[in-house]
């Protein structure tokens, strides 16, 4: 049973079972492997997209539920890596195994969307869905605060 | 083959114009393992495409040989060769390169032993490029090689005010003869401009764009995925399953039992194979297989306790330290102390999973895996696919994290087996379910302690009945230095007869015990050290408050004692510097404002230290325990020393602060046997530190000494846990003598 919706931005049909989550269309169907497998039960936050502008665990998140919704993944979150959040991330040297940060990246744009000055509360409550076993918690929440600095610093200069 | 996304293609780009262009630099082969071992004089051969290519524009690439698993060795290696090429960092190119020692050397990550072990090879290769691009250039300006110097990247003859980039003498420096290492000079540490600056990884703008990059992101054409069903009770095998039923379920390709292991650690099981990961993994929901659980199925922590508690009270199978006389000393002493400590099995819980990628066709094995030892199971896998190691091509993917379970090739094996048998490209996958049952576990450890302290509080005697662990059903393990054939300790099971505070009590014993244990154990980020300073870093937390002194400075006290002299042996490991030590525990009291600072009610700091791995860590951690026993923990300090340099100051502090995470991890995690089975399965039963319950600040010090740098992926882990066990004792008064800390009501906020 084909499931169409946007994947970002993009038109987007995929012929597979309604009940097969997000996470194996987009890794193992879309070949769009920027989001990760963890644990396939919604404790980790590796596989952590967009879905209507929400962040959600695509593992959780079966294909029936994205039928006609905008999805966005790491992948299309900007068109060069350009966002706040990822520019943080390389200048803060953020990674060290990697493999985590995709899902943290989209767990706190999803915050940033919603919450342009978040505090640090506010984060906690944000990214706890999102573990990271090198530990690279502090450096994360300084990615965070250097996004918002960043923006805020630009719409001032627009201004 | 091609793939459709390769790991490389890139690379392959770079060198066909290479070829195009006509440049190339060598590299050493004899000498990298020459130098290692301290010799170096052989004639170097020329191999054009290990380590070092430059271009026509001066662009140096670089490959990077060692897996990365996240300790940050792909730009660490790079720095030590372009430090001494002398070329600007902007204009360095780096590429993983594919399992080939031969070219390479040795290419493993593990032991925190990159930094030593390449400190002077990556230097003298970055030093032989450049020597031979000076002698080019002197041949083509008709001028002594001993009048160029070199800065970023160029080339410069002062007197003749000539000036010319790398690239431009590449291609004649790949016809000059290599020299011999052993000639080179290499840089004054002052004129060092890469090492000890602050360069970011590499990879970092593909992890931040979800660029293909790690082992479970390779795509081959009509690749199949698999999913492997082992044993429940560990090392069991499969007799016989439903197999005919699962293949007809949606999306099968293939179901079939493996009916032993293959090497490496690989085992039995029934592999299902389809053309989405998720069908592979519903199909097993339906997987009926009778099992032979085999020897490992009576394994179980509570028995293990039991059972090593009633050791305790009897004569220890062996004793692999004696000093003095321990029992007349605690006989005789003012004072004496005794405690029982424990710790866990734990699971290594790697963000990804175990997986690997392979292609068999006409006798070759093309395989795409992330283990921190390739060079380990060539000749494994070659053998359990009937092909010669030369026919076994491995590529280096990064890894989403490791902390030692990659050591063990097992799923690397097992998915060279499933290749072979289905004759298609496929993916093996585990889950986190496969990942956290089918360890490679750090062992569980049972310490029974007992110490004496003088009239004026020192430390007169001390003695340890360990109990640990041997391999069930293996064969006995030989003689060696001062110990009869024995049972076969269990891996990472074993306490050093020189752990400290060994060598520094006059009446000193280690006895140890044994009991046969089935599941598998091993290396866990700073194996053996995470557990073991735990319990001598609080005991002797233990032995100062009862002596009535500080905590710090009962243990410098300790440390200015003279150590018994260690027994005259060729080679020999590492040894316990006191003064390296002391310099650190210093330095972190000195920082942290140790007895300097009044803390509100709940609130206290605690102090350890370990060393591991070459390296010297003191670590203070301030600690808040609120009426509910919720832990935390305000700040940590920490003092290191790993020698002169720190190659890479912006990595050293992720990985000081990631084994500050991680030991916190470990304090609140255990996995549990029962029946041979293992108890938690995923993050939820496994519960890692979240982001909330992490430490807010860490502040890292390093003292520099005059020694050779060593690894840091390692010995930052083991301080902390007492550190913070020590704090909670002096905020609440429990002494913490056994681990996860949620055994006695605690956990982080």
């Amino acid at each position: 049973m084909p499931v169409t919706f946007t994947l970002n931005g993009r038109a987007t049909t995929v012929d597979a079972p309604a009940e097969m989550p997000l996470l194996w269309a987009l890794r193992d169907v879309l070949n769009l492997t920027g989001t990760k497998y963890g644990c396939g039960v919604g404790q980790c936050g590796a596989c952590t997209v967009h879905l209507r502008g929400r962040a959600v665990k695509a593992c959780q998140t079966p294909l029936k539920n994205v039928e006609g919704a905008a999805v966005v993944t790491i992948e299309g979150l900007s068109p060069d890596g350009s966002h706040p959040l990822q520019k943080a991330w390389e200048q803060l040297d953020v990674p060290e195994c990697g493999y985590c940060q995709a899902g943290q990246i989209m767990a706190a744009a999803a915050l940033l969307a919603a919450r342009p000055k978040p505090t640090d509360a506010e984060i906690d409550a944000a990214m706890n869905g999102n573990l990271c076993r090198c530990g690279t918690y502090i450096r994360i929440r300084q990615g965070i605060h250097q996004a918002v600095r960043s923006v805020a610093t630009n719409n001032e200069e627009a201004k | 083959m091609s793939p459709t996304i390769t790991l490389d293609r890139r690379s392959f780009l770079r060198v066909t114009a290479l070829a195009g262009g006509g440049f190339m630099l060598a590299s050493y082969i004899e000498p990298l393992s020459a130098f290692a071992q301290g010799r170096g004089n052989a004639a170097p051969p020329l191999d054009p495409n290990a380590f070092v290519s430059i271009d026509a524009n001066g662009i140096a690439t670089i490959v990077a040989k060692n897996p990365e698993i996240g300790q940050g060795v792909k730009v660490m290696l790079p720095m030590m060769i372009a430090e001494e090429l002398d070329v600007d960092w902007k204009n360095v190119r780096i590429e993983q390169g594919d399992l080939n020692s031969a070219k390479y050397g040795a290419q493993s990550a593990g032991g925190s032993f990159a930094t030593p072990s390449n400190w002077e090879p990556m230097r003298r290769v970055g030093a032989a490029a450049r020597q031979m691009l000076i002698a080019a250039a002197a041949q083509e300006w008709g001028v002594p090689a001993s009048e160029i110097t070199t800065a970023s990247g160029r080339l410069v003859h002062a007197a003749s005010k000539r000036s010319e980039s790398y690239g431009k003498f590449a291609a004649a420096a790949a016809r000059i003869t290599p020299p011999d290492p052993a000639t080179l000079t290499l840089k004054d540490p002052k004129q060092y401009r890469i090492i000890g600056q602050r360069i970011p990884g590499v990879d970092n703008h593909k992890i931040v764009t979800g660029q293909p990059l790690y082992g479970s992101d390779v795509k081959l054409p009509g690749m199949l995925y698999a999913v492997y069903q082992r044993c429940p009770v560990i090392g069991g095998k499969a007799v016989s399953a439903n197999l005919d039923a699962v293949k007809a379920l949606p999306g099968i390709k293939h179901a079939f039992i493996v009916p032993d292991g293959n090497g490496a650690g690989s085992m039995s099981g029934v592999a299902i194979v389809a053309d989405n990961w998720w069908y592979a993994e519903n199909a097993r929901q339906q997987l009926q297989v009778k099992w032979d659980d085999g020897i490992t199925a009576s394994d179980s922590s509570v028995a293990f306790s039991q059972r090593a508690v009633e050791l305790s009270k009897e004569a220890p199978h062996s004793t692999s330290r004696k000093d003095g006389d321990p029992d007349a000393a605690l006989a005789s002493a003012a004072k004496v102390v005794d405690a029982a400590y424990e710790y866990p099995f734990l699971a290594h819980a790697p963000m990804e999973p175990p997986n690997a990628t392979a292609v068999f066709k006409d006798g070759k094995l093309e395989m795409w895996a992330g283990t921190q030892q390739p060079g380990g199971v060539v000749n494994v896998i070659a053998q359990a696919v009937g092909i010669t190691p030369a026919d076994v091509t491995i590529h280096l993917p990064r890894m989403g994290g490791s902390f030692g379970r990659r050591l063990y090739n097992d799923y690397v094996v097992e998915t060279a087996v499933i290749a072979k048998t289905i004759g298609a490209p496929v993916q093996l996958r585990w889950s986190r379910e496969d990942e956290m049952r089918q360890e490679v576990f750090r062992p569980a450890g049972y310490h029974f302690l007992k110490a004496g302290l003088d009239s004026s509080g020192k430390l007169v005697a001390w003695r340890n009945h360990f109990v640990s662990f041997s391999v069930a059903g293996a064969q006995p393990a030989p003689a060696r230095e001062g110990q009869p054939q024995g049972p076969r300790p269990a891996g990472s099971s074993t306490l050093s007869a020189t752990e400290f505070p060994a060598r520094f009590v006059p009446n000193f014993a280690t006895h140890v015990s044994m009991m046969p244990l089935g599941v598998t154990t091993g290396a866990h980020r700073a194996p053996g050290s995470n557990a073991i300073s735990f319990v001598m870093q609080s005991f002797l937390d233990e032995l100062a408050h009862a002596a009535g002194k500080d905590p710090v400075q009962f243990r410098l006290e300790l440390m200015a004692n003279t150590p018994i002299a260690l027994p005259q042996q060729g080679g020999g490991g590492a040894v316990f510097n006191p003064e390296r030590m002391t310099g650190v525990l210093k330095l972190v009291a000195e920082k942290s404002g140790w007895g300097k600072r009044t803390l509100p009610k709940g609130t206290a700091m605690g102090v350890g230290f370990h060393f591991s791995h070459q390296g010297y860590f003191a670590e203070v951690a301030e600690v808040n325990v609120d009426a509910n026993k919720r832990i935390k923990v305000n700040k940590v300090w920490v003092a290191g020393d790993v020698g002169r340099h720190i190659i890479n100051p912006l990595n050293a502090e992720s990985q000081v602060h990631s084994a500050v995470m991680d030991g916190m991890s470990q304090m609140m995690l255990e996995v549990t046997v029962e029946g041979g089975r293992i108890k938690q399965a995923n993050y939820d039963e496994y519960p890692v530190l979240r982001m909330k319950q992490a430490p807010p600040e860490i502040e890292v010090h390093f003292l520099a000494s005059d020694n050779n740098p060593t690894g840091l992926g390692e010995p930052p882990l083991p301080p902390i846990i007492p550190a913070i066990t020590n704090a909670l004792f002096s905020a609440t008064g429990v002494r913490v003598r056994s681990l996860p800390l949620s055994k006695h009501g605690f956990s982080w906020r």
